[in-house]
């Protein structure tokens, strides 16, 4: 017996709406029986990891939190891939946009205005953009491979990052320890409902992306070049679209909501940088980009669907004892469920046994 | 050295009747790392000061902790999940935590707070420990001083934080007390944990002449190494035996076990107060491995420096000590000053490598 | 001395040679699996664990191979079968990769494992400066060695080769000339996956006999850059990957000296050198299409 795909006319609007439910399903079945086989209670393990930290106010802002930038970043992704530039330096560019918007509040710390705020969000998204055009300037003007590029960009970033607050930038009065002055009152990001939880403007600022973006993907002519070109560079030739641009184009808007969405990190969540200032988000961003299908609307979902299994997980740890191993081997598992299910959208599965189609087992 | 910030006593004096009050038979501690409990090194040991706790108390003691916990945001939520979920006392065990940990402290007064390696004590219910390793590294000196034939020592050293740079310099100082002459090649891995590239970096110190290695990274592999090479080294965090039966000279081992049955024993009496703790050998905090692979005359003369420390008579930062570029930083029987030490950024003289800055 | 910096240049070099010259043939193929973190990672615990428990190495290391494989099977199951993503599904199996070898070797940890023994061929081994490096190794760096002459000829001087190659080129006119297309990319993922497998076993019984989590720290990611690095050819992922190592190792030489570098500009050499060597490559367009599979990352579904 073998597996077969068949493409389907259209998409099917029946499976788009379907496949999440019954990734959820095997999902929710595979966890019952792991948590059982490690003897834990299935059903108790499962409301934590999923039903537990939607049910308090600070939890959700703390889902808010979590799910910004990986929003920020997977929207900006979303672009780059549809257009088909595999930008996978996203967490480098994060970086960059962190330390570009933090020039003022850590280098010129008296400098304490109301516009400080503003200017460091616009250096952010500057600095993130700057990073990723690197890597697309290096594509059109040498045709370098730009997966490799900007993932070794990232590894330069952290590196530069780490040389910064060990040094130059280290907090005067920190006792020498590696990380840069905290950020005054001026250059902190809001909290959006201060009374009820932490969750600041990013959450804001990646929703507003997300819509923006929406209506650039789907009802601008921006929107069908930047399609067309990822489906088919030569028709996007003809069309009249210049691909070199394109890229640029792709890199930069990525590369801008990276240091956005850096910059927000820094200046909301963190209030100072540090060595390390992301667990790893662009990378993340990337499945969360997937996962929404490259739809920017779909990445805010997708973006708090994940956010919650890192919740979740902690949740579970804390509440039942599972090991942070199991929670990240259930998270792998869960993104296998969606990207699974969601083959179901685009093709039909049927089950051939062998020895009813010879003729077509050896066509595969 | 225990002192309580004085400025912060009047509050905590105030909140003694009210904690007192709330004495309790039982407890519930709560612990973050910043590592896997998998690492063998720095997240290990806490953990198995969580584990002495647990044995300690038995059914009294409920524990639970989060690893691999990232700095920054991730920290934050996680200290309040614990905070929220009914945690009388949370031990947060990396520096990155500090201002997460104050800001969290902030907000749920009850719920005492013991943030490892830290300064920062911004609420009267947050209390900063850490261990005088220092106090290890200085023996391992004297006893690399008495071992090395080539007068050599190579130190894997993780990032250049006072901490690390407090070690090198009590390893030097004690290698000198020996061979005036002696020689420490340090190698910055720029990590505390990637086995492969501490073994690179082990190997490389010993082809480059150390005939002697020490570090202060976390895994295992550094020892391995040596073993194979046959020359001996030092163990970091806990004890590596295992890992160089006949190459492991001695270990520092961070011992939270002791600390923590103490925190714990009074949150359950009513007795918390902040504190800054920074201890060593005296107080058990820090634990030499048996000294193993050396000559009865080297282990005793370990065991005599070890003793003197302990029992107060030695302090390893004490004058005539001369910085890096030959200027004087301790005169003639000066001891330096904790807050010194606590941001050091300089070497003393005679190391042959340039501090990063 | 300068024999010793050699034979730890190699150390360092061939886990990311194994890894890199398994997902060269993935790629060739047509199929971008950025999942070798995590097949490294599963084979390090494999391979560690099985020689614990047999206390034979060997033993390990061949475990370690077919896990590799079979962790493969998974993500050539989605991205084949059920035409998956490639990019995320690789991903997630590096995420799932580094949760399960933590599950699988939570009771290893601490323990000091089993070396792979040398093999010393008598009298070579003695040679002046390359005897060591050649004569006096592990196994896996022969089969290291020799599997990148074997991909080389079977890539550029066999039929089947031309096919696999061919596959990753146009998978439509593959397919059109009655190419199993999908079956082929199978047994290269497989191949990658054990591959990958073996790298991982070489970090946990070679280089550092002993399991800790995420022991592999990032050298998956490297051994993919390799592949772009050498523009899809064997010879030149052999020899990226030694100067990969020659640079790390290089650096951690330079600062025993007490040359006084920033440390992190050291660290970042190896990146920064790629990227520009990477440039220099790749300005000459005719000859990286060449070599580039144009199908690479593509989904196929035979249709009929």
């Amino acid at each position: 017996m073998r597996i077969e795909l068949v493409k389907r006319p259209q998409q099917s609007a029946l499976f788009s709406a379907l496949s999440p439910f019954i990734a959820f399903g095997l999902t929710i079945a595979t966890g019952a029986i792991l948590f059982a086989a490690l003897g834990k209670d299935p059903l108790e393990t499962l409301y934590f990891y999923f039903i537990d930290p939607l049910t308090e106010t600070w939890s959700l802002h703390e889902l808010a939190i979590k799910a910004a930038p990986l929003i920020l970043i997977a929207v900006g992704l979303s672009v780059c891939f549809l257009s088909s530039n595999w930008n996978i330096g996203a967490e480098g560019q994060f970086i960059m946009g962190a330390i570009a918007g933090s020039i003022l509040p850590v280098v010129f710390p008296d400098f304490q205005f109301w516009f400080v705020l503003p200017l460091m969000l616009l250096m952010g998204i500057a600095g993130g953009a700057a990073y990723a055009a690197i890597p697309a300037i290096l594509k059109v003007r040498f045709n370098t491979n730009e997966i490799l590029s900007s993932l070794m960009l990232v590894y330069v970033a952290q590196l530069f990052l780490d040389w910064l607050v060990r040094g130059p930038w280290r907090n005067p009065a920190g006792f020498n320890f590696p990380e840069t002055r905290s950020f005054h009152e001026y250059a902190r990001l809001p909290e959006i409902w201060a009374e009820s939880g932490r969750a600041h403007y990013g959450f804001a600022f990646a929703l507003i992306a997300a819509l923006i973006l929406w209506f650039v993907l789907s009802r601008t002519l921006k929107g069908f070049e930047i399609k067309l070109i990822g489906q088919s560079p030569r028709a996007g030739r003809f069309a009249g679209f210049s691909a070199g641009r394109m890229v640029i184009f792709a890199f930069v808007i990525s590369g801008a909501m990276a240091g956005l969405a850096g910059i927000s990190e820094v200046s909301g969540a963190i209030g100072q940088l540090r060595p390390s200032i992301s667990p790893g988000y662009g990378f993340t961003a990337i499945i969360v980009a997937f996962l929404g299908r490259l739809n920017p609307l779909g990445i805010v979902a997708a973006g708090l669907v994940l956010a919650l299994t890192y919740l979740g997980g902690e949740a579970a740890q804390i509440s039942v004892g599972l090991s942070d191993k199991v929670v990240r081997a259930f998270q792998g598992s869960i993104l296998f469920f969606v990207l699974a299910c969601d083959t179901l959208i685009h093709y039909r599965i049927r089950l051939v046994r062998p020895n009813t189609a010879p003729a077509e087992a050896a066509n595969v | 050295m225990k002192t309580i910030t004085l400025a912060l006593a009047a509050s905590v004096a105030v909140l003694v009747p009210a904690v007192a009050s709330a004495q309790n038979e039982t407890a519930k501690a709560c612990f973050i790392y910043v590592g896997p409990i998998g690492d063998f090194g720095w997240s290990y040991q806490h953990d198995q000061g969580r584990l002495e706790a647990m044995e300690h108390f038995g059914d009294r003691l409920e524990t639970a902790y989060l690893e691999s916990v990232p700095e920054g945001a991730d920290a934050e939520r996680a200290i309040e999940r614990f905070a929220r979920s009914g945690c009388d006392i949370i031990f947060t065990t990396s520096f990155g935590y500090m201002d997460a940990t104050n800001t969290v402290a902030g907000r749920f007064p009850d719920v005492k707070f013991e943030h490892a390696t830290g300064y920062k004590r911004e609420h009267p219910n947050v209390s900063t420990y850490n261990s005088k390793f220092h106090e290890g590294r200085y023996i391992q000196g004297v006893i690399a001083g008495r071992m090395s034939e080539a007068g050599v020592a190579g130190y894997i050293a993780s990032f250049p934080i006072p901490e690390v740079v407090m070690g090198i310099n009590a390893f030097m100082l004690g290698a000198q007390s020996i061979n005036p002459d002696f020689q420490l090649k340090v190698v910055w891995a720029n990590t505390w944990f990637d086995p492969a590239r501490e073994a690179d970096a082990a190997t490389a110190l010993i082809d480059q002449g150390a005939d002697i290695i020490t570090q202060h990274t976390d895994s295992t592999a550094a020892m391995q190494v040596a073993a194979e090479r046959g020359i001996p080294a030092f163990g970091q965090a806990s004890d590596m035996i295992e890992f160089g039966p006949e190459t492991q000279l001695t270990s520092i081992i961070d011992d939270w076990g002791p600390y923590y049955i103490e925190r714990i024993q009074a949150v359950m009496d009513g007795t918390w107060e902040q504190v800054d703790i920074w201890d060593g050998l005296a107080e058990g905090h820090v634990v030499m491995a048996p000294y193993a692979n050396m000559p009865d005359d080297v282990r005793a003369e370990a065991t005599e420096t070890e003793e003197s420390i302990r029992s107060g008579a030695f302090n390893p930062f004490t004058g005539p000590v001369n910085k890096q570029d030959g200027s004087v930083w301790l005169a003639e029987g000066e001891v330096a000053e904790d807050s010194v030490l606590l941001g050091l950024n300089f070497y003393v003289e005679g190391i042959d490598d340039q501090l990063p800055q | 001395m300068f024999e010793a910096i050699l034979l730890t240049v190699s150390m360092a070099a061939t886990p990311l040679l194994l890894a890199a010259i398994g997902e060269l043939v993935v790629e060739r193929s047509g199929v971008l699996n950025l999942g070798v973190e995590g097949m490294m990672i599963m084979g390090a615990v494999t391979g560690f664990g099985v020689a614990l428990m047999t206390g034979n190495p060997f033993l390990g290391a061949f475990a370690a191979i077919i896990v590799g494989a079979l962790f493969s099977l998974l993500f050539a199951f989605l991205t084949l079968t059920l035409v998956t993503n490639q990019v995320a599904t690789g991903l997630a199996l590096t995420l799932l990769g580094l949760g399960l070898s933590g599950m699988i070797g939570e009771s290893f940890v601490g323990q000091p494992g089993v070396r792979l023994p040398r093999l010393d061929v008598p009298v070579l081994s003695e040679l002046p400066i390359v005897g060591r490096l050649l004569f006096s190794q592990d196994l896996i760096f022969y089969v290291s060695v020799f599997l990148t002459l074997g991909v080389v000829w079977f890539l550029f001087y066999t039929k089947a080769g031309l096919t696999l190659r061919s596959v990753g080129d146009n998978h439509s006119s593959a397919h059109a000339l009655g190419i199993k297309v999908v079956r082929i990319r199978y047994m290269a993922v497989l191949f990658g996956g054990a591959c990958a497998g073996l790298a991982g076993a070489h970090l946990s019984l070679v280089y550092v006999p002993q399991w800790v989590e995420n022991m592999t720290a990032g050298r998956g990611w490297i051994a993919l850059a390799l592949v772009v690095f050498a523009s899809w050819r064997p010879l030149r992922v052999l020899a990226g990957a030694y100067l990969f190592g020659a640079v790390s190792i290089g650096q951690l030489h330079a600062q025993a000296l007490g040359i006084g570098v920033p440390s992190q500009l050291l660290s970042a050499l190896p990146y920064l050198a790629t990227i520009i060597v990477l440039v220099l490559i790749s300005r000459n367009r005719r000859l990286t299409m060449v070599n580039t599979p144009a199908s690479l990352g593509r989904p196929f579904v035979p249709d009929r």
